[in-house]
């Protein structure tokens, strides 16, 4: 009855949806990681990629090696406090829209490496959208991932992402301007918080800008 | 085989009855001994390995000695080792040199013990270039100084750590930040 | 370090005001350095001047957690140094705090010791070939490698829990007997092996184009080897015949009739080439070690060290206490110091435990092969194009959680 079922019966070829679930549609459907494999997990990821596991087939074709090109960054490892810093200019060099999805017990909170050298998770450095338990976690475990991403996706808008300026995006790669990794030189970037994605958040309202 | 440790300290003059195993000690110590007897300082016996304890100012005419020399023929250096054996003790660190022979397959270990004021042991780069790296980490992660190494500088920790990682009086969950500057 | 590289004479340093002469930096982020790896490259040109490795990013401090933690929970932390060869890790460490302790291992739980070790060889192998002929651009063999690895990630998991972390082996044998239909298993993989190698063969060896990046790239001599401390297939492919397993043998490994392949050339050609054979050797060893299982105990006679079975410690309160103790406070290792050797996928790992008669060592210290075979890079590399830095270092077959530990 409405304007849509009029348009559907007079013009069979329009298709009537949502800005919104047209663009996620299309971020989800080819998301392509950046090659971020640090450690035992990276292997797993390859595995993941590999024929057994194929994770092409949901849209992760290519793993990019320049940032520049890639959407979704796979934290994969234990991130050392020598790597810190190259983690969040890596991260910085991504254009929005990206994500970040911390695999294994180390990227997300240290996992058996409680000590000096190991950053006590990777959310202190950059925000997280999906944490994948596990050391290392099977390859299904990242493509259950990445359909949490793809579900996380969907929820969005477009007004979300806003690319930061190119001049603030330059001057947060600059050496020296880095924040030191354990936050208490912190820098005055602005970091969006860190929303984990869980079981029962897929339920809450989808944030507003 | 072996029902348990044997573990014997050795002074040089006994070191000669050696015990079972490959490359028996008494001839890999019998050669430096019959050469340079002030060089070794004590031999130790145990689980089938053999340690000398070197004076640390001799430790390089030691190496090129045990390299060349037709006997024991080390041409092979395995592993170079920092250890600190705890604020109390005194000497507090100790150096390992693990040495392997490639033609002969016999191992041997030597031991440069330092107090804790004076970490200075001369290096063995000039000996096998692969003491390069393991001398790098054995500073990075204790402190000892290698005089004659042609770049000792950190190699795992980042280049602006300060404190030495592995010492026993260094957290394990280090400090925040880890670099005053 | 000196700089004894094979640089032809014209492309000396010199300093100029316009200079040829460019440093860049590859890596810790790059798709072919196999982990994060920094390489600082001074390019005259397309040719490597000066070659320097920046390591220490994925350093974990694994040995001052070692301090920390019983014998029998560092066994873990064992899996994540070289995390393609994890149960060989695991076997070094295990091995020298036996070597400390005195134990005998029964020889049932020997002969698993090396046919998992040995399977877990093909799989290490087979990641390398994989990544190195993905870097030089054979995208094929990354894929039948990794379909090869699978199967025997299913073997390890099905013996020990953990594809990639098994933690098998236990101090003073293994952690628990083979499944059921294990040798069954092992025996259909043993079957399909051979011809998954010689596909690769027919893939990369005869390739021009894989010849033509691989040959008289990257050599270094036999002297120079031993000198840089190399071990293990890079050493075997400049000549040098030596093998841990047969000089220094260890867990049963001399009542095995296996080949020890050597290339004479020192390129990537002949590493390549020492890889390859040493897959099909591994899997003559896997074959015996197959028809030599008998049955018998898994974990050696000694209550205090090793974990009683869960029906004797349901059962007799002698094993219940033991079981207590040693998962409670562990058992005291006697003072002393032991360095054991074990010939790795990657070549000589060294585990070296400084014990002072508690239940936690005080030093332990890791020789990683590839902490070494890196150190030869510069003299490898200097010479040759920045194309081939690629290769060279494929060819080194490093693994960066060894190397920062």
């Amino acid at each position: 009855m409405g304007l849509e079922n009029i348009i559907a019966e007079a013009l069979p070829e329009v298709l009537t949806t949502r800005l919104d679930s047209l663009i996620n549609w299309a971020r989800k459907s080819s998301l392509w990681p950046a090659t971020f494999g640090l450690a035992c997990c990276a292997i797993e990821m390859m595995n993941a990629t590999a024929s057994r596991n194929d994770l092409a087939r949901f849209g992760s074709e290519v793993f990019r090696a320049s940032p520049r090109q890639a959407d979704v960054m796979i934290v994969s490892g234990r991130v050392a406090r020598k790597m810190a810093p190259v983690l969040r200019r890596i991260y910085d060099q991504m254009p929005e829209p990206k994500w970040v999805i911390s695999m294994g017990a180390c990227a997300t909170s240290g996992g058996v490496f409680d000590n000096y050298a190991i950053v006590q998770g990777v959310d202190k450095i950059v925000p997280v959208d999906v944490y994948i338990p596990g050391c290392p976690p099977r390859p299904e475990m990242l493509i259950h991932a990445i359909m949490m991403l793809q579900e996380k996706v969907m929820k969005e808008s477009v007004r979300d992402r806003k690319d930061i300026l190119e001049v603030e995006a330059r001057e947060a790669v600059m050496p020296g301007t880095l924040p030191v990794t354990d936050g208490s030189t912190q820098q005055q970037n602005v970091l969006p918080e860190a929303r984990p994605y869980t079981i029962a958040s897929r339920h809450e309202r989808r944030r507003s800008s | 085989m072996e029902s348990g440790p044997d573990n014997t300290k050795l002074t040089p003059e006994q070191a000669g009855t050696g015990s079972e195993g490959k490359g028996t000690p008494s001839l890999l110590v019998a050669a430096l001994q019959r050469e340079h007897p002030e060089w070794v300082r004590e031999v130790i016996t145990a689980h089938r390995e053999t340690t000398i304890v070197v004076p640390r100012e001799q430790i390089e005419a030691v190496c090129s000695f045990l390299k060349t020399a037709p006997d024991t023929w080390f041409d092979f250096l395995a592993d170079i080792c920092g250890a600190d054996r705890g604020p109390e003790e005194e000497p507090r660190f100790e150096v390992n040199y693990h040495l392997f022979s490639t033609t002969k397959f016999h191992r041997l270990r030597l031991k440069v013990v330092l107090n804790e004021e004076d970490l200075h042991v001369p290096t063995v780069t000039t000996v096998w270039r692969t003491a390069n790296w393991h001398e790098r980490e054995t500073y990075d992660l204790f402190g000892v100084i290698f005089d004659g190494h042609p770049d000792l500088r950190r190699i795992l920790l980042p280049e602006d750590w300060q404190g030495h990682a592995l010492r026993k009086d260094f957290p394990l969950r280090g400090y925040e930040p880890y670099s005053l500057k | 370090m000196s700089t004894t590289a094979n640089i032809p004479p014209q492309f000396e340093i010199v300093d100029q005001p316009l200079d040829t002469q460019m440093t860049i930096s590859m890596g810790p982020q790059h798709p072919s350095t196999h982990g994060v790896l920094r390489l600082e490259l001074v390019l005259d040109g397309e040719m490597v001047v000066k070659a320097t490795p920046d390591i220490g990013y994925l350093h974990t401090g694994m040995e001052k957690l070692f301090e920390y933690k019983k014998y029998q929970q560092g066994i873990v932390i064992t899996d994540r140094m070289d995390y393609l060869n994890p149960l060989g890790n695991n076997l070094a460490y295990v091995m020298a705090a036996e070597k400390l302790l005195g134990l005998e291992i029964p020889e049932r739980a020997q002969t698993i010791r090396v046919l998992t070790c040995e399977l877990q060889r093909i799989a290490s192998h087979l990641v390398w070939l994989g990544t190195h002929a993905l870097d030089l651009g054979a995208m094929t063999v990354f894929f039948y490698c990794f379909r090869e690895r699978e199967k025997i990630l299913n073997l390890i998991e099905a013996a020990s829990g953990g594809r990639m972390t098994p933690s098998y082996f236990r101090i003073g044998g293994l952690m628990m007997d083979l499944p059921s239909g294990f040798e069954r298993r092992v025996q259909q993989f043993l079957n399909e092996f051979p011809a998954s190698v010689d596909e690769f063969h027919k893939l990369l060896t005869g390739n021009r184009i894989f010849q033509k990046r691989t040959q008289n790239i990257g050599r270094i001599s036999a002297e120079d080897a031993i000198d840089w401390g190399l071990s293990g297939p890079c050493l075997r492919g400049s000549g040098v015949n030596l093998d841990i397993r047969r000089a220094n043998p260890y867990s049963g490994y001399e009542n095995y009739d296996f080949e020890v392949p050597t290339e004479a050339d020192g390129d990537v050609w002949a590493r390549y080439l020492v890889r390859m054979r040493e897959m099909k050797e591994s899997h003559k060893i896997v074959v015996q070690a197959l028809s030599r299982l008998k049955p018998g105990p898994v974990k050696a006679d000694a209550p205090k060290v090793v974990l009683p079975d869960r029906e004797a410690m349901k059962t007799h309160m002698d094993a219940l206490i033991h079981h207590f103790l040693i998962v409670a406070e562990g058992f005291d290792v006697p003072a002393g110091e032991v360095y054991h050797p074990i010939e790795a996928s990657k070549g000589e790992l060294g585990v070296y435990i400084r014990s002072d008669g508690g239940p936690k060592p005080s030093r332990v210290h890791f020789r990683g092969p590839s902490f070494v075979n890196l150190s030869a890079l510069p003299h490898m590399a200097e010479g040759e194009m920045v194309a081939d830095i690629v290769a060279v270092i494929g060819s080194l077959d490093i693994v960066l959680g060894e190397i920062d530990r």
